[in-house]
């Protein structure tokens, strides 16, 4: 019995991968979900079929509860709150590996109540204890970080960066003091209490180290947390001895550290600039001048309408702001006209255009738009030159040509859309306020540019209106 | 060490190499699925929730098992369902009309 248990769980292992694997390609993706579906459905048929489970009625419950909750969340949540839920359901996976960790520290010690420390130490040999440890701090650490980002994201919690003096100073001690409790316990198993110290420890340590982290910077915490639920799960699997928890945790930390990367690159911020220099505070910079400022050329629907009418082919840039606005349907509606009567007419996908990786995709993937017209930047960007107009909505800081420029610039060095290089850039906007980083963008003031005031959905829903009328 | 850790950070090393390989492959277009996918993934550990909740343990060993069951199984199925309403909606131009 004990083989064919291990075989199904390298089964399982082996259908992560391909499922990862089809992943690949849109064509295949679903696929590969369904894949990865059935290798964890094998794990837990197998593992319920485990000689040593002798009680199914708390297994039951917890699988009927789970079940209904994660049913009732991915069937309600709007693809705007995917990044939400995507760090709640972090923190359910660390908190799931912790208190497993737990659990079997608990069972095991109530075997060894009032032995001596030596049949202790035959429970828990140097291996298991050290990820034991590990398992907990990584675990919980998950779990309450994934909580604040949740609540940040959500807006329970303001997303501006909480600081206080020396906090980066205050979160290696926490982190120092809870390896040194867990360095103590692996000499001496029956220090219970240092267990449930480090769990408070690492709680804290959770909470503090998302808490400066302004909103902008979510996509990479997500994606950090993402790579910590794995090693969490894998540390378990350390402790149980179970190979295939090992790789499937693997996986999902690679998978995490890859996206965080990708994030920060996209950013132009390192690791280290992300988790501790607490940017987002209000304030912001005008280089400027007055005399530059005035040449705003304002256009009114009608006068765009007829330009994008006159194109021959159109790059649109959207921004999250198009999303708060609701506004990707009626403007897929504005685009398939264009394409109709046989425009050109793509979507420029920056990285960080959402709050998490691939958000804008998802979002529009929603509004019906193709995929097969989603550009992403590297492929898009040499062809703005050719372009007649590109429509900018909702998109600012990612498309400011001072990345490219201004040595002086916070953005500087951030890989941006090359909208500047286009024959004429339209822009949907409020108002002529700064983006996130604070930084004005030159290209409002540009000649080429025209400017539509407003909310985006009213003033795609006028475009669409005058280009009927066209 | 013993024999059994080595094995086991064996595995750890390769699979994480394994892992960076095939996600590399990954397009930006499906990050967000890939996000709530190996999230579901990570929701493995449900294995050992599965044992800490039913193998005759203490009591507390129990509770604190089915705890790990509950949070282990919101992950996993929320997350493969949610992930297999992302990709649905993901569709090629000839295919919408």
């Amino acid at each position: 019995m004990e083989t064919i248990t291990s075989l199904a769980y390298l089964l399982a292992a082996v259908l992560f991968i391909f499922g990862l694997k089809r992943l690949s390609s849109p064509k295949t993706a679903r696929q590969g979900n369904l894949l990865a579906m059935t290798g964890m459905l094998i794990a837990i048929v197998v593992t319920l079929l485990d000689q040593s489970i002798l009680d199914f009625t708390y297994i039951i419950i917890g699988l009927v509860i789970g079940g209904a909750i994660g049913l009732i969340a991915a069937r309600m949540v709007e693809m705007t709150q995917m990044p939400q839920m995507v760090a709640l359901f972090n923190g359910f996976g660390g908190v799931a590996s912790a208190l497993v960790a737990f659990s079997e520290y608990s069972a095991k010690s109530t075997m060894a109540l009032g032995q001596e420390n030596v049949i202790w130490l035959e429970l828990f040999p140097a291996n298991v204890s050290v990820t034991l440890v590990l398992s907990l701090l990584i675990g919980t650490v998950t779990f309450t970080g994934s909580l604040i980002a949740f609540a940040k994201l959500q807006g329970i919690m303001r997303g501006a960066p909480v600081t206080f003096p020396g906090q980066q100073w205050v979160n290696a001690l926490i982190l120092i003091v809870a390896l040194g409790l867990g360095g103590f316990f692996v000499f001496d198993p029956t220090l219970m209490n240092f267990l449930m110290a480090i769990i408070v420890l690492a709680a804290i340590l959770g909470v503090f180290s998302v808490i400066p982290i302004g909103g902008a910077d979510m996509p990479v915490v997500i994606s950090l947390l993402n790579s910590y639920s794995g090693l969490a799960a894998a540390a378990t699997g350390f402790v149980l001895s179970n190979n295939m928890l090992i790789i499937a945790g693997a996986l999902v930390g690679a998978s995490g550290l890859i996206l965080t990367n990708i994030m920060c690159k996209a950013m132009n911020r390192s690791l280290t600039n992300v988790l501790f220099a607490a940017v987002g505070t209000e304030g912001g910079s005008g280089t400027i001048s007055a005399e530059e400022r005035k040449n705003v050329t304002e256009y009114s629907a009608e006068d765009a309408a007829m330009v994008l009418d006159s194109a021959q082919s159109i790059i649109i840039v959207p921004g999250y702001g198009l999303a708060v606005a609701q506004a990707q349907h009626v403007l897929q509606e504005l685009a398939e006209m264009f394409i109709d009567s046989g425009k050109s007419v793509r979507y420029a996908i920056h990285p960080v255009a959402g709050r998490m990786p691939g958000h804008m995709n998802v979002l529009l993937a929603e509004a019906n738009v193709p995929y097969d017209i989603l550009v992403e930047m590297d492929a898009i960007n040499d062809d703005f030159q050719n372009t007649d107009v590109v429509l900018v909505i909702g998109a600012n800081d990612v498309i400011n040509p001072a990345a490219r420029t201004d040595k002086d610039s916070p953005l500087y060095g951030m890989p941006i859309l090359n909208v500047d290089k286009a024959r004429s850039v339209m822009i949907i906007k409020r108002s002529l306020s700064p983006g996130f980083a604070g930084v004005d963008n030159r290209l409002f003031y540009d000649s080429k540019t025209m400017m539509l005031f407003g909310d985006a959905k009213k003033m795609v829903t006028e475009l669409v209106r005058e280009a009927k009328e066209l | 060490m013993n024999e059994v850790l080595m094995v086991s950070l064996y595995v750890f090393v390769l699979a994480i190499f394994v892992g960076f390989e095939v996600i590399t492959k990954v397009p930006p277009l499906l990050h967000t699925p890939l996000m709530s996918g190996s999230n579901a993934i990570s929701g493995i550990t449900i294995v050992g929730a599965l044992l800490s909740a039913g193998a005759g343990n203490a009591q507390l060993a129990k509770i604190l098992g089915l705890l790990a069951v509950i949070a282990a199984t919101i992950n996993v199925v929320g997350g493969f369902l949610v992930t297999d309403r992302m990709l649905e909606m993901f569709k090629k131009d000839k295919d919408k009309k």
